[in-house]
């Protein structure tokens, strides 16, 4: 956000990732890639892994196979701490913020990484230490604060709020992270119509404003289509669509993926397909199976 | 009654004392610690030094246990580490007492963040025994290890001297702990100003969402350990200093849990907290026994049949503070300068 070398949107890679826990594979070699400055959706029905997905990108799981990398660099093996530090930050789904803190302090700790005052200079409170907290409080009251209209809020306790400025105040220290890519797990799950659409004006203007790449997973489908540049559609663990948001609204496997083909045959043809041999290749034999019986 | 805090810079807005009667306030109790040691008598001195000394120790307790959400019943055992360190220090090296104090502190410390490692397995009460476990293994170490400790007949130590005056009498003392301690806790306060500070109360409140903002849990719950074994050690030095015998029983295990009794009788995760609660354990039951002496006119017997209850009453104000008020006496504190800002417009 101030020195250009270290800002930017970044450029996020997924290749080949697959996750298992024990016999169950939640993602099977997925591809796709994040372009800068991009919003992009990854939508999908329940349990097709978009969290875990998530969960791989910011760290919490390591894949077994494949790689994530963030302008060409290598991160799949890297800690979460690590990946702050490179500028990588999260929403959580169900709000994680530090319910015993204010708004404010939630949102100083964003900066966590980028700062450099060490114990002694703590205790003392002294020289650099100082200072350096001081420009963070300026820096957040006019670019995050202001920005994001919490302003009046600012000293509250977190666990006071309503649900829709808990998810606010969670961008907000997101975006105190100095982020290159901003990661949003569910930005606007049980909100209301309203909060809803300030969220999306948020988002928006965060990413012409902040020029950070976005990547979020949502289930409103209304929003994913009005903002997203880019959509991926997942579906047991698998990359079943990707494109602009009307092409993916278009695709038919899409559909299927969210509603069934509504023919009993190509279900059981896929049932069986899924019981067969794990070729890790099960959505193409899907579509194999429907054409066939078409 | 308080209208508004209206500041002009933000330096203002995060200072320490944000109102004009917290000042005032700070100021007369500033006051009143500079004057004390002219107006008490011995006695009174001597509780004030032993509560300078609590007040140091519990408020490390509370960076870790109350700030980081580490609990932890070794605190004791760490007090001793700084005694033994500033006692074996005073008699074989001769070295400064301040000195000591703060090596003391340090090898504290270094204990600490050894046995601050469970702590990145395990928390809660599995942590607690961990700690337990700890302080038993120490308690261990000064009974055998006979060449520095002097076993069980402990260590006798001489008079800090301070530009060779020998510090014997209480109220020097106090001239020494009570700015020692005023010092440690504007430390422990400057802390929660700061990135190091948030970032305990982060690893308390969710430790995951912690990590990825960037916190390392392994660096920052040892930091905690250290800084609360830090100010545990240099309690145990000026104890050390206070009795002038350290001996293994010095430091019993009970005493941890007193430190832990204090930080939530008086308010975990409030600086304030720490304060009142080791006034509290430290004082109640001193004045509980002037309540009795002041019943021996009325009841002649008082003396023999109340020391029991006087116990019994203790322990009943501590039960009665956790359900009566269960954020401790720095919530009353709270609520109270709440009333007084409306005052007296608000019934």
């Amino acid at each position: 956000m101030t020195a250009p070398g270290e800002t930017g949107a970044a450029h996020l890679e997924v290749e080949g990732l697959s996750l298992s826990f024990g016999g169950l594979k939640a993602l099977r070699g997925v591809s796709f890639s994040v372009e800068p400055g991009s919003i992009t959706a990854l939508i999908g029905p329940n349990g097709a892994g978009k969290t875990s997905m998530f969960n791989c990108i910011s760290g919490f799981y390591k894949p077994q196979q494949g790689s994530v990398r963030f302008d060409g660099r290598d991160v799949t093996r890297m800690h979460p701490p690590e990946r702050a530090a490179l500028g990588f930050a999260r929403t959580f789904q169900n709000i994680a913020l530090f319910r015993g803190m204010t708004v404010l302090d939630n949102i100083k700790l964003g900066r966590h990484a980028h700062m450099k005052t060490g114990l002694l200079q703590a205790l003392a409170y002294w020289g650099p230490a100082q200072r350096e907290e001081m420009e963070l409080r300026a820096e957040i009251e006019r670019r995050i604060i202001d920005f994001l209209e919490i302003d009046h809020i600012r000293n509250m306790p977190v666990a006071s709020l309503s649900y829709g400025l808990q998810k606010r105040v969670e961008l907000a220290r997101a975006l105190a992270m100095r982020p290159r890519i901003l990661l949003l797990d569910e930005p606007v799950a049980g909100m209301n119509r309203e909060e809803t659409e300030d969220m999306a004006r948020f988002i928006l203007d965060v990413k012409e404003e902040w020029g950070t790449t976005i990547l979020m997973v949502e289930h409103d489908m209304g929003m994913v289509m009005d903002i997203s540049d880019h959509v991926v559609v997942l579906n047991f663990g698998e990359v079943i669509a990707r494109g602009l948001p009307h092409e993916v609204q278009a695709d038919p496997h899409v559909t299927e993926a969210y509603l069934g083909s509504g023919d009993p045959a190509a279900l059981m043809a896929r049932l069986k397909g899924e019981a067969g041999p794990a070729d890790g290749g099960s959505a193409a034999a899907n579509r194999k199976t429907r054409e066939d019986v078409a | 009654m308080q209208i508004g805090t209206a500041k002009h810079s933000y330096q203002a807005d995060e200072a320490l004392l944000t109102t004009r009667p917290q000042r005032v306030w700070m100021a007369l109790f500033a006051a009143s610690l500079c004057i004390a040691p002219f107006v008490l008598d011995n006695y009174w001195l001597y509780l004030a030094c032993l509560v300078a000394i609590n007040v140091a120790s519990a408020t490390g307790l509370n960076i870790l246990t109350g700030y980081t959400g580490l609990v932890s019943l070794g605190q004791a055992a760490f007090m001793a580490v700084g005694a033994y360190t500033v006692g074996w220090m005073q008699l074989n090296l001769g070295t400064p007492f301040l000195l000591n104090l703060v090596a003391g502190g340090i090898i504290a410390a270094a204990v600490g963040i050894v046995v601050g490692i469970p702590s990145l397995r395990v928390k809660g009460l599995y942590l607690a025994i961990a700690t337990i476990a700890a302080s038993f293994i120490l308690h261990f170490i000064f009974v055998n290890w006979q060449s520095v400790t002097n076993g069980n007949s402990g260590l006798t130590l001489t008079p800090a001297s301070f530009f060779g005056t020998p510090l014997t009498e209480y109220q020097q003392l106090y001239f020494v702990f009570v700015p020692i301690t005023a010092l440690m806790v504007l430390g422990a306060a400057n802390l929660f100003r700061t990135r190091v500070g948030r970032a305990f109360i982060a690893i308390r409140d969710r430790d995951i969402s912690a990590e990825v903002l960037g916190i390392s849990l392994l660096r920052y719950k040892l930091m905690s350990f250290a800084i609360s074994s830090f100010y545990a050690g240099v309690a145990g030095g000026m104890w050390a200093y206070f009795f002038r015998v350290v001996t293994p029983e010095s430091f019993p295990f009970v005493y941890s849990i007193f430190f832990l009794a204090a930080i939530i009788v008086g308010g975990m995760g409030t600086i304030l907290g720490g304060i009142l609660g080791a006034v509290f354990m430290t004082l109640v039951p001193e004045l509980l026994r002037f309540g009795i002496d002041w019943l021996t006119p009325v009841l002649p017997n008082a003396a023999a049949m109340l020391s029991p209850v006087r116990t019994i009453v203790f322990g009943l104000l501590i039960v009665g503070f956790l359900i009566f008020e269960p954020k401790g006496l720095a919530e009353i504190v709270q609520r109270s300068r709440r009333y007084f800002h409306l005052w007296p417009f608000k019934k």
